[in-house]
């Protein structure tokens, strides 16, 4: 009895977790008549894939992906060289920086973007870096950065420290044991930050709207936007096919990470 | 800003607090190593996160204009006084309270009981976990559309589904009507922020010590009791932590509301973070936006801060 009890409740959850994500891929193989029709339902009648032709057709979806690709990727491989080399120094020499460091993580979380953004904007207005993908990615990379740096210590503090002084008693140079020592056993937590910050810069929105104004340098986010339009029901389809498309790099990427980012953020949230 | 680096370091055994330098090499020399390796993080947040903070403090005080060549003077504390006038943004405000608050409760009590779930040796454990995470991954602009289509009058499901059980009859326009449109976008924030909480709080149950437990239960205490006792308790930072967190989150919250509703109908689901966004960047008041930037900023502080310090206060 109460084991169905407990059965029950976590089929509910899963229930609410997955139905609006099951709706939304009904509604990307679904025919424009189907969706007029009085009575929706979730099995679409005649699947098509014509949805996701007349998204291409009604939005620069090729452009602003490439463009998100270009701003994630360039991101991903910044933010990780810039926080690589921090990261194994914060984590080796506890120092007062550390927990500067650690702190800002937190604090910087309580200032509501718009009070960042306003002066930020006028800063990259100044260097004429408004409307640019590279403006974007300046932001990106500072507002990923921290987060990255707290993932990238905890793998540098998992990594012994007697081995590198074992290297440096073999005779082994303070960059070669970084080189042959450290850095193999870093790979894996240098693959989720970058997977990381390539999520994280693909996804975001709120920089995006504001930085890039021209609609020919649009990323995904905001083309997916303008599919919210004029909303006949209609229009619904591509508005879906469009939306899963966009979601796949994430969902992917994510599904390699997740373990790892559920012990970095945990051990934070645990830890300190 | 103490009282938020505070939460976590209450989770911390007490003596970790500063431990020595452990490293027994000079310690000038390592510290200018220490500061060549930083520089390259330390540059960009100074110059492009630190900076612009201080800088976003100081325009509150101007009268500071979106355009390119507008001279900027101070004006003292006019934008303040502009601010407490302004009743459209503290209405917009007590929305944003209402929503951090629901969300953030009703976050919390479901992730609460679907960590305990997972706590537990159930079949569809693993498929739980890894359908849990997918909200997280989403871009929110896409968790936003996928609601739209949910919510939608005539195409979308919630309004079939209702009426095939007999709740409704008739189609409701959820996130157009006045009375449906916060509620609505309420449970969108739920869906959305429940799969971090309940990772972290599930991280957090499982390193509940089992001997107390196991004690407890030989000392003849129900599961009930046992979860008041024994769980609850020995999870209060964890939970404190990240319900402080999440408030913090969902006040910020933009891109997915601005992707279901765009603030409407009639500024029902404007959140201070739209309200702020459009005085900025479509009328350009910028000094005044920095001073909503404070606003909002020191009103989070002090219900933060007076929530921390209640739960430091009960658990001595």
């Amino acid at each position: 009895m109460k084991t169905t009890l407990k059965y029950a409740g976590l089929l509910g959850y899963l229930v609410f977790l997955v139905f609006p994500l099951l709706w939304l891929l009904s509604t990307a193989f679904k025919t424009p008549r189907e969706m007029a029709t009085l009575h929706p339902r979730w099995i679409p009648h005649h699947p098509t894939l014509r949805n996701f032709s007349d998204a291409f057709a009604a939005q620069d979806l090729t452009g602003s992906a490439l463009r998100s690709l270009i701003v994630a990727v360039s991101v991903a491989v910044l933010t990780v060289a810039i926080a690589l080399p921090a990261a194994y120094a914060l984590a080796r020499r506890r120092s007062v920086l550390n927990r500067i460091a650690i702190g800002w993580v937190l604090v910087s979380q309580v200032f509501p973007v718009v009070l960042i953004i306003i002066p930020l904007f006028i800063i990259l207005r100044r260097l004429d870096l408004v409307n640019t993908l590279p403006g974007l990615v300046l932001v990106h990379v500072t507002f990923v950065l921290p987060f990255a740096l707290w993932m990238l210590q905890g793998y540098v503090r998992g990594v012994p420290r007697e081995l590198e002084e074992a290297a440096a008693v073999d005779g082994a140079g303070r960059i070669r044991t970084l080189v042959n020592v450290v850095a193999p056993l870093l790979a894996p937590g240098v693959v989720a930050a970058l997977l990381f910050s390539f999520i994280s810069s693909w996804n975001e929105f709120f920089f995006a709207l504001v930085i890039l104004k021209d609609p020919d340098k649009a990323t995904l986010p905001l083309t997916l936007v303008k599919f919210t339009g004029a909303e006949q029901a209609a229009r619904l389809g591509p508005l879906a096919a469009a939306s899963l498309l966009a979601t796949v790099p994430s969902l992917v990427f994510f599904a390699i990470i997740q373990r790892r980012l559920r012990s970095g953020l945990t051990a934070g949230a645990v830890k300190g | 800003m103490s009282h938020v680096t505070a939460a976590p370091t209450a989770a911390r055994p007490p003596r970790a607090g500063r431990p020595a330098d452990p490293s027994p090499r000079p310690r000038a020399r390592g510290d200018r190593g220490t500061l060549i390796l930083l520089l390259p993080a330390l540059v960009p947040v100074l110059l492009f996160s630190v900076g612009p903070l201080l800088y976003g403090i100081y325009l509150s005080f101007t009268d500071a204009r979106g355009g390119r060549n507008a001279v900027i003077s101070f004006v003292g504390l006019k934008n303040f006084g502009d601010v407490l006038a302004d009743t459209d943004f503290w209405s917009s405000f007590k929305i944003g309270l209402i929503w951090a608050v629901s969300v953030t409760v009703l976050q919390f009590l479901a992730a609460l009981g679907l960590a305990l779930l997972l706590n537990q040796n159930l079949r569809l454990r693993t498929l739980a976990r890894v359908l849990a995470m997918a909200p997280w991954a989403m871009p929110p602009i896409v968790i936003g559309l996928m609601w739209r289509l949910v919510y939608h009058p005539n195409a979308g499901v919630l309004n079939a589904v209702l009426q095939d059980v007999h709740l409704l009859d008739h189609n409701v326009d959820w996130l157009n009507d006045f009375g449906t449109a916060l509620p609505a976008i309420i449970v969108v924030g739920v869906w959305t922020g429940m799969p971090q909480t309940t990772v972290v709080l599930l991280a957090g149950l499982q390193g509940v010590p089992k001997e107390l437990h196991e004690a407890a239960a030989v000392d003849g205490a129900s599961v009930w009791r046992r979860f008041w006792n024994v769980t609850l308790p020995q999870l209060r930072p964890v939970i404190v932590t990240i319900t402080a967190l999440d408030f913090v989150w969902n006040i910020n919250q933009f891109a997915m509301v601005y992707a279901l509703t765009q603030g409407g109908p009639g500024g029902r689901t404007r959140l201070p973070m739209l309200f702020a966004y459009e005085e900025a960047f479509r009328y350009g008041f910028f000094g005044y936006a920095a001073a909503l930037g404070v606003a909002i900023t020191i009103v989070v502080l002090v219900v933060l801060g007076f929530y921390l310090w209640r739960q430091m206060k009960e658990s001595r």
